[in-house]
């Protein structure tokens, strides 16, 4: 269970560092944002859904079953979009518009 | 590397900007009533249990329902052990916290008549991805109060009998707080990671609750001599297998049920279905070799299968990115469901501070809310609320008594910071934090009623984890820091220790079996009303458990401190 920072897409705003519920984010001597140890975290998706640069990614442990899927998101005007993308390049979009609750 | 340290002067200290601590504050600076310090161990933005979001508020009084009907549903699912005092006061605010929490921007799912839209008789289902941050957008909007973050509280401050605030350190920097404070609310959350995990390897932190969540508050309580309750009654939650993800969004969201692997309905055959039962009935069926148990869910229909991908994203993306990155869906492949290992933790079952109707602990000057305080089960999220509302609102009224300003003298901080300096060490030590948080778990797990036994124990067992708890609270002390992060570590270890010794007693202490799988104790299988309609309480004095026992507190009476 937990998130992979791709480097290059990484400005080094800290915002993640700021909301990580276990204090796991750093940032390296570049400015670049790094977690800590990845076993750590709990997969809340905080940094996630932080990062406006779409550079954070979560991913299961292979020990639950994880295949190796990438998850990222984008906001926009009050809709969250959550894009899982599987490892031949398979992209899915869930879109959650965020005025309007959850109809399950 | 040595401490600096640096002073603090509060009305109210707030420790946790969680759930109730955050809303303690608000409710302060509504009021207008005093000065506010939040200390929170991370940020409150995301801190605690709400960090991924909530996709329903489970304890609502909707249409047709009553407070006193929640409190008759508590009092059922936790076998008559509740203080009918603090659920009574605690349902009776359910709606108007959630009224605030719309009013902050909450949303809440609405029918064409502008009705809640609900989930059986006590759930409304919300968008509640940003509930945390709408929360903690309000708090620092709010007059009078000042969030530190990244510090981490240690001890309560205790001069006079009173507690007049509390110490702790920065994650970041070699900085040593000392918080003098008129009245201190703890709402901190419960203890996890006390049991090996399902998980214990790569995703040792997929868990239920928050794995940052290290029962601190619990830990400088019992520190400090104050009295709690009801520890063995353990919370073990029924998830999703390997995701952990919530079972309830399917299970009451859409109305299936739980099924072994010959597809035979099994829930009833052990029980009421009450919370400790859908559990319970899962561990006796794969013990009985008719596992894995499964959640009925072939078949429902595809648009209830989108749904749900959305509600978990809402609160448990993992399941949603499972789903997908298997290709199959609930509705062509029934969930696989399995126990989490147990946790303390007062928002769902009845652990934490022995505290009086209003809140107050048995300490002058400290209250406790939400996870930490015990007595009232099932108060999930807005009962959080309504509790650090109570909470805040007896510590106001403490605040217009003649108060004496209390001395804290040079030489209680210096060995205080010394305590904290130990630790701040070049010299190696043998073992990291880690190595002994590994063993505690591993030494729970086997003794103390963990996943591998089927969460049963008895006395024998006890005695073992008993010896080696104490082990593992020396080598605790010999550990060594050389970064504000790993004294964080260590201090989370030490305070998971000294719940776990509690912890313990209680198991050991009630000589019946109240819940299934909660507390299930072999010795004593049956639940035994004529000896144990009764509180277990504990209090440490001159470094040893005491346990004591208490009355149940009934309808219509409420509770004070007098012994």
């Amino acid at each position: 269970m937990s998130i992979t920072i791709d480097q290059k897409k990484c400005r080094g705003c800290g915002k993640c560092k700021e909301v990580c519920p276990g204090n796991l984010l750093t940032q390296n001597d570049k400015g670049k944002a790094c977690i800590q140890q990845p076993k750590d975290c709990w997969g809340c998706t905080s940094c996630v859904k932080e990062c406006v640069h779409q550079a954070i990614y979560y991913y299961l442990g292979a020990d639950i079953g994880g295949r190796g899927s990438l998850l990222f998101t984008k906001t926009e005007k009050g809709f969250l979009h959550w894009h899982i993308v599987s490892p031949e390049g398979k992209e899915t979009v869930i879109t959650i518009d965020q005025q309007k609750a959850n109809a399950y | 590397m040595r401490l600096e340290t640096v002073k603090f002067n509060t009305d109210i200290l707030i420790i946790g900007g969680g759930t109730a601590g955050c809303f303690a504050a608000l409710t302060v600076a509504e009021q207008k009533a005093a000065n506010v310090l939040i200390v929170e161990k991370a940020n409150i933005k995301r801190s605690g249990c709400l960090a991924a979001g909530v996709n329903a508020l489970n304890a609502y009084i909707v249409e047709g329902q009553t407070p006193e009907n929640y409190v008759d549903y508590v009092r059922s699912d936790a076998e008559a052990i509740i203080r009918e005092d603090l659920v009574a006061s605690m349902a009776a605010g359910l709606n108007q916290v959630t009224k605030t929490m719309e009013d902050l921007g909450l949303v809440i799912q609405k029918d064409s008549q502008g009705a809640y839209v609900t989930r059986g008789n006590r759930n409304i289902k919300i968008n509640g991805e940003n509930i945390k941050p709408l929360l903690a957008s309000a708090v620092e909007k709010a007059a009078h109060v000042t969030v530190l973050n990244r510090v981490n509280i240690t001890d309560y401050i205790v001069s006079d009998g009173r507690v007049v605030g509390a110490y702790g350190f920065s994650i970041d920097k070699p900085i040593f707080y000392v918080i003098l404070a008129k009245a201190v609310i703890c709402a901190t959350g419960g203890a996890s990671g006390l049991y090996r995990p399902n998980n214990p390897g790569f995703s040792r932190h997929k868990m239920w609750y928050s794995p940052f969540n290290t029962g601190a508050g619990y830990a400088m309580g019992i520190r400090a001599g104050a009295e709690m309750t009801t520890f063995e009654m353990r919370f073990i939650a029924l998830r999703c297998k390997d995701t952990i993800a919530p079972t309830g969004t399917i299970a009451q969201g859409i109305g299936v049920e739980q099924i072994n692997s010959c597809g035979e309905l099994y829930e009833r055959k052990y029980g009421k279905p009450k919370t400790s039962i859908r559990l319970y009935s899962t561990v006796q069926e794969n013990q009985r070799g008719a596992g894995p148990c499964y959640l009925n869910t072939v078949g429902i229909t595809e648009k209830q299968e989108d749904d749900l991908y959305k509600a978990y994203l809402n609160m448990a993306p993992a399941q949603t990115l499972r789903w997908l990155e298997n290709g199959v869906g609930p509705a062509k492949k029934n969930v696989e469901i399995e126990g989490t290992e147990p946790y303390i933790v007062g928002g769902h079952t009845g652990s934490g501070y022995w505290v009086d109707t209003n809140r107050a602990t048995t300490l002058q000057g400290l209250y406790a809310a939400g996870d930490v305080a015990g007595g009232s089960p099932q108060k999930y999220v807005t009962g959080c609320f309504v509790e650090g509302k109570l909470a805040v609102q007896a510590a106001i009224q403490y605040l217009k008594q003649p108060f004496v300003a209390s001395e804290v003298d040079a030489e209680q901080i210096q060995l205080a910071v010394e305590s904290v300096n130990r630790f701040l060490t070049d010299e190696p030590s043998v073992y990291h934090s880690e190595d002994v948080e590994e063993a505690m778990q591993k030494i729970m797990d086997d003794y103390a009623g963990g996943i591998s036994s089927g969460y049963m124990f008895n006395t024998a067992k006890l005695q073992q984890a008993k010896i080696h708890i104490d082990e593992l609270r020396k080598l605790s002390l010999a550990l060594k820091a050389d970064s504000m992060m790993e004294l964080l570590k260590i201090y989370e270890v030490i305070d998971r220790l000294e719940v776990c010794r509690v912890l313990i007693y209680h198991l050991e202490a009630r000589k019946e079996t109240r819940w299934h799988s909660f507390q299930e104790n072999a010795d004593y299988p049956k639940k035994d009303d004529e000896h144990w309609l009764k509180f277990v309480n504990s209090v440490v004095q001159e470094g040893q458990v005491k346990i004591i026992l208490r009355d149940l507190v009934k309808k219509g009476e409420s509770y004070e401190h007098n012994n």
